[in-house]
């Protein structure tokens, strides 16, 4: 396949998790990337969208959960965009440090970058934050 | 159908919670928590879970299993897990959750840990 794009916005719920990860798996079933890809670009969206429904925009149902989806020979791209005020990913204690192995959040980033490819944040000008994640086939 | 659907029998003086489906933010994180708070309640602080049947959890169920072991714990009980799947079993050792809990392939060798 050459390469297909698919947008998705979606209310900040928690319930648009499942209904995200639901299109995205139908996306990446269409891509045809390996199943242990795909098990990581779920768990890696889920926790994306987790994100920006519970700490971007804080469940404010005026504000949309926004999803691109790319794929092309070589990777499948998938970008979550929130309008909340940002962070610092950097500034997220690491979840496998002695002192935060017991504590019970903390963990999603740790597993966006742990099963995708690439993972980064940025700032867009008109607002909101952009995780932008890679996974090559 | 619900997310997580648990099924909780006794043996011996552990309960265990047979548990299928999802572990993920909202409903079946969710499930779980009610279900251990309400073995806590009843005084039953010997818990296995079963989770052959879960083949997925998200960062969010990952949480809960901590917060039920820390519970626990602080009753003076044991938590322990039952039957991992592959993928459950790589997130723990990632998370390097897998040194914390008590994990059995067997469910005799699990009620024995308990004695």
């Amino acid at each position: 396949m050459t390469g297909e794009t698919t947008e998705l916005s979606l209310p900040s719920r928690i319930d648009t998790v499942a209904t995200a990860a639901a299109a995205v798996a139908e996306f990446v079933g269409r891509s045809g990337i390996s199943d242990d890809a795909a098990f990581g670009i779920d768990m890696a969206v889920r926790e994306a969208v987790t994100n920006a429904v519970l700490h971007g925009n804080r469940q404010d149902e005026d504000k949309t959960v926004d999803i691109i989806l790319k794929s092309s020979p070589d990777a499948v791209e998938i970008s979550v965009h929130d309008q909340g005020p940002g962070f610092n990913p950097e500034a997220v204690p690491d979840p496998t440090a002695q002192e935060n192995i017991l504590k019970t959040s903390g963990r999603g980033i740790f597993f966006m970058r742990s099963f995708m490819d690439e993972v980064d944040w940025s700032i867009r000008p008109g607002g909101g934050t952009t995780v932008r994640m890679l996974k090559r086939r | 159908m619900a997310e997580l659907n648990i099924n909780e029998r006794q043996a011996g003086d552990v309960t265990v919670l047979d548990m299928s489906g999802k572990i993920t933010i909202g409903e079946g994180s969710v499930a779980l928590r009610t279900a251990i708070r309400r073995l806590l309640e009843e005084g039953k602080k010997r818990i296995l879970l079963n989770l052959a049947g879960v083949g997925y959890i998200d960062s969010s169920g990952i949480g809960e299993l901590v917060s039920s072991y820390t519970a626990i714990n602080k009753e003076g009980g044991q938590l322990k897990l039952l039957n991992l799947t592959q993928k459950l079993q790589d997130l723990l050792t990632i998370t390097k959750l897998l040194t914390v809990f008590d994990v059995y392939e067997s469910e005799a060798d699990a009620l024995n840990s308990f004695k």
